[in-house]
């Protein structure tokens, strides 16, 4: 049976609409839901039922007295851990931030509340955002709904989990190097990377700077349309973001595919992509020419190098940023040091886990006197070859496309020991964050062991229209609409 | 002894009294309760973004055409990364290779003589927190505790770097008169050394004369004021020329200022191990500043303090020692315009305010500002002065009781009796007295002792208690002492 927190967003927003169901309905929908599952899927670090009830309750008398809400009201939704909430803990999977909470709200989530959304909680992730994952958390692993034995993907592990297992309805994460579109199409639902600079990274606790992007988890496109309307355009907090006004993105939704060049980035379904993702994206392939698109190969050749720069870039900036946990203003600081240097170092010894460590230590040598050239100054300038690339690739296409993911979701601890593997899990996500263009994850399929598989549509600079328009009409046509086992548990 | 010369470039940290900090909205203003003038943004909160703020930018494009330098039409922040506790981010949001202002020049008098000293850059950057360390004994290795206060964390900073084109102490001083000057007229920073709102550190090396290589460089700091450069560049050089006479090696290293012992000692000199790891900050855009507004602040610039120094020559028949004297602040300036403005003669205003009045203030360690002396004070006086109201030494008695208490010097010379008695019967009757007397020296003046003539003019000036016009008094005393040999 469906429930209401099966539901998504513009079908909820539907009901409170027509009174057949109200905010607090969902709400304790999803409660239950999360009551019922959670113990197994772990997608939620810190809960806030009793406010997202309070929260609720006033939607509804709102929408008592006939007002006029945002599509966003009323719609259940979970944060990943590592965007600012005012009163909320905020710990990044950390246990360095185990005792912060923020003075602020992070500028996606102010927008959200000030429309009407209700906040079910904050999400478990990769310690910092850093892994593919959320094996790094430092408070404990999620599981993939499809499969509690394996990994939801990283590091929005939780907020994708929630979604896919009915915990949530909409969810927020953050994409740096795929960790919206990887566990997106681990855990089977719509998962958006937007273009660089369209939502505030205010709030948005950093790992890399020029890498970060707020992203968005939900059953659907249109869904995913809405959200992105809600939380995109020009934050005078932060300077990177764009001059772009507020727009309705569902608007443009049914235009269809038809006449749109779609480019098949052929090296991307070669050697280390598992068959099954392979078959899913290449009988996707087909799905989309009978639907009218134009397909043809295209060619990204610096993508090879991209992971490398990446694995400079981002560690590069993550060392500068992770500077600030010192134990002086806030978080955690070491019991009793007895001067300040030894404070410091004893704060961060105790207080990181060791991906950030690695990590830290990788982007300090990178950035050394000495070093930088011929590393962090290396990988910039094959970031702008990657940007060139899809420069050149965008003249012939309207649309890039190929898997989001090489593999469905891998076993717990099976790339734990081996970080090498697990970075190689975002090896087509990767280039995207480097260029900044929008990208969306979208479920085409599942596996032989009946996992989802992700089918990613990259499109150009600011043209999420496009490609919010493409999946649309590709997930119409599909019909999506298997469901992972432990809700049919949950239901029964 | 090694004819040596003196090598010196000149660091300068300006805090620009902008409305609000560098990259937050939070007050800028010196003092307040500790970490009451904070936000996320500047006490580095996770998440927190900085987004700059645009009139520090122009202040410092300001300073930057002031000097002459390049404006870079594309400029980048940087993050400069080091651990301190009073730094929120740990690391320092400045500028590297592409700063806003890249060479110019700043011309220095001394000694009668143009100097042009080059500069180097002109960067923008957000200033610390204060770190106090508190213990029994106020040494920080002894501190038994620290204690951070964040009001001045992310207060833009403007660095000022000239090249070493310094050659001695006093032009070490000049420098600094005349980027306070310079900094003064274009109303970008409060300029005070006490307060830090302008710091100083030197690089001080020596080599041989004619010697086109530079010496070991060694950075001096904390210096709180234009005179304590001067002594400390003085003392540095003097002990580097020192060592070298004896054959020692100097080290390239950073020395501390001890203002109350006059010397120099090692301070961090594992500072040079520091690797900075400068790359350019994620978090702001490029600064680009298209022709128009560079023109335009180019445009809004004021009257720079040279070119002022020029026009009281030309204008107020000042000496140029005198201009550089009255020009070489802005509010020293603005205070002699003001003045004139109000009718006073110039040049007689220029002397009063750098002699008597200059001397008060040095003498009660007030600054001109706040001093309770007026431009309409100054104009007065030499207003009386000029038209024999007051005498000289009135006039100074007049300025000594307006700087304690700012009354005004009508009220003064009244209430303390401090008008010139040139009225003949007035003055006539006192003459009078003098002379029945004073027998022996009127006698002696008359046996042809015309230097008495002084000793009996201050009889009278002493008997009228200042009051009387000397000039006039020594007509009468001439005119009774001759007229009537016998009356006396």
């Amino acid at each position: 049976m469906t429930e209401l927190c099966d539901l998504p967003g513009h079908e909820l927003g539907r009901r409170f609409r027509s009174g057949e169901a109200s905010a607090l309905d969902a709400v304790e929908s999803c409660l239950r839901r999360i009551e019922a599952v959670d113990g197994r899927v772990k997608a939620f670090l810190e809960r806030t039922d009793d406010a997202a009830r309070r929260a609720a309750r006033a939607v509804d008398e709102r929408f008592g007295r006939g007002e006029d809400l945002p599509p966003a009201a009323g719609i259940p939704l979970a944060l990943k851990d590592v965007l600012a909430t005012k009163g909320i803990p905020t710990t990044c999977g950390s246990k360095i931030l185990r005792t912060y909470v923020p003075p602020y709200d992070c500028t996606p989530w102010a927008r959200l509340r000030e429309d009407g959304a209700i906040l079910l909680g904050k999400t478990n992730c990769d310690e910092f955002a850093m892994g593919s994952s959320t094996e790094n958390s430092a408070y404990f692993p999620t599981r993939n709904p499809w499969n509690p034995d394996t990994v939801p993907g990283g590091s929005s592990g939780g907020s994708a989990a929630a979604v896919a297992a009915g915990e949530a309805v909409w969810a927020l994460g953050t994409d740096t190097g795929g960790s919206v579109r990887q566990p997106g199409a681990l855990c089977g639902v719509v998962a958006l990377k937007p273009t660089y600079g369209l939502i505030s990274r205010y709030g948005l606790i950093a790992f890399a700077s020029s890498l970060d992007h707020v992203g968005t988890f939900t059953r659907d496109v249109r869904d995913c349309a809405a959200l992105l309307s809600v939380i995109a355009g020009k934050d005078p907090l932060d300077a990177t973001s764009l001059s772009t006004e507020r727009r309705d993105y569902t608007a443009d939704l049914d235009g269809g595919l038809d006449g749109l060049r779609i480019g098949v980035v052929r090296d991307w379904l070669g050697e280390g992509v598992e068959p099954g993702v392979k078959a899913a994206v290449e009988s996707s392939i087909d799905r989309l020419a009978s639907l009218g698109a134009h397909i043809g190969e295209a060619s990204l050749p610096h993508t090879d190098y991209a992971l490398s720069a990446y694995y400079l870039i981002a560690p590069a900036e993550c060392s500068s940023n992770l500077a600030r946990y010192d134990g002086v203003r806030y978080g955690h600081r070491t019991a009793d040091a007895t001067d300040v240097v030894e404070m410091n170092m004893r704060t961060r010894g105790e207080g990181f886990g060791d991906e950030v460590k690695r990590r830290i230590i990788l982007g300090t040598y990178s950035l050394s006197a000495g070093y930088y050239d011929a590393y962090y100054g290396q990988a910039q300038k094959v970031r702008t070859l990657v940007i060139r690339d899809f420069a050149q690739a965008y003249e012939r296409f309207d649309l890039l496309l190929g898997p989001t993911s090489p593999t469905t979701a891998f076993r717990l601890g099976e790339k734990a020991e081996d970080p090498l593997a697990m970075y190689l899990s975002d090896i087509f996500t990767i280039p995207s964050d480097l260029a900044g263009n929008p990208a969306i994850s979208v479920p085409c399929g599942l596996d032989e062991k009946g996992l989802p598989v992700g089918l990613q549509l990259m499109g150009r600079h600011l043209d999420e229209a496009t490609v919010l328009r493409a999946a649309h009409a590709f997930e119409q046509d599909l019909g999506f609409s298997a469901r992972p086992p432990l809700l049919e548990e949950a239901s029964a | 002894m090694t004819e040596v010369e003196a090598v010196i470039g000149l660091e300068c940290h300006v805090e620009l009294s902008t409305r609000t900090k560098m990259f937050c909205g939070c007050p800028n203003e010196f003092g307040g309760d500790p970490n009451t003038r904070v936000c996320p943004v500047c006490l580095g909160h996770p998440g927190s973004l900085p987004v700059p703020n645009r009139q520090a930018i122009e202040y410092t494009m300001k300073i930057a055409l002031a000097l002459g330098s390049e404006i870079a039409r594309s400029s980048l922040f940087h993050r400069k990364n080091y651990f301190y506790p009073d730094m929120p981010k740990n690391y320092q949001i400045s500028q590297y290779d592409l700063p806003i202002g890249t060479g110019g020049h700043l011309d220095i008098d001394v000694g009668g003589e143009t100097r042009r000293i080059r500069m180097n850059r002109v960067h923008l950057e957000e200033d610390t927190g204060k770190t106090i360390h508190a213990g029994t004994t106020g040494r920080i290795a002894e501190a038994d505790y620290a204690l951070e206060d964040y009001n001045r964390a992310g207060v833009p900073l403007v660095e000022v770097v000239s090249e070493p084109d310094v050659r001695s102490p006093e032009e070490a001083r000049a420098y600094l008169v005349e980027l306070r000057a310079l900094l003064e007229a274009l109303d970008v920073s409060d300029v005070r050394m006490e307060e830090g709102s302008l710091r100083c550190d030197a690089n001080v090396s020596v080599r041989t004369v004619g010697a086109e290589e530079l010496g070991t460089k060694v950075e001096v700091k904390n210096m709180n004021s234009i005179r304590s450069v001067e002594r400390a560049v003085r003392y540095e050089v003097e002990r580097q020329r020192e060592a070298l006479d004896r054959g020692q090696a100097l080290v390239q290293e950073t020395r501390h200022w001890d203002e109350g012992r006059g010397v120099t000692s090692p301070l961090r000199s594992k500072e040079y191990a520091f690797d900075y790891r400068y790359f350019p900050e994620p978090d702001l855009p490029p600064v680009e500043p298209d022709e128009e507004w560079i023109e335009k602040l180019r445009a809004e610039l004021p009257e720079l303090p040279a070119e002022r120094r020029r026009r009281f020559v030309e204008e107020y028949g000042l000496e140029p020692a005198m201009a550089r004297l009255v020009g070489g602040a802005g509010s020293w300036a603005d205070f002699f315009e003001e003045a004139v403005r109000l009718g006073a003669d110039p040049r007689p205003a220029a002397n009063w305010m750098t002699g008597d009045l200059a001397a008060l203030l040095r003498e009660h360690d007030v600054d001109l500002r706040s001093s309770k002396v007026t431009p309409a004070h100054v104009a007065e006086i030499t207003a009386l002065v000029s038209d024999g109201t007051i005498s000289t030494t009135g006039a100074k008695q007049a300025l000594a009781a307006v700087f304690a208490d700012g009354r005004g010097v009508r009220e003064v010379v009244e209430d303390e009796g401090l008008a010139q008695i040139s009225d003949t019967s007035a003055l006539g009757a006192i003459v009078e007295q003098v002379v029945a007397d004073n027998p022996g020296p009127v006698e002696q003046f008359r046996g042809g002792k015309e230097g008495v003539i002084g000793f009996l003019v201050g009889q009278v000036m002493k008997a009228s208690k200042g009051a009387a016009n000397p000039q006039e008094a020594q007509r009468l005393l001439r005119e009774r002492l001759t007229a009537d040999p016998q009356a006396g």
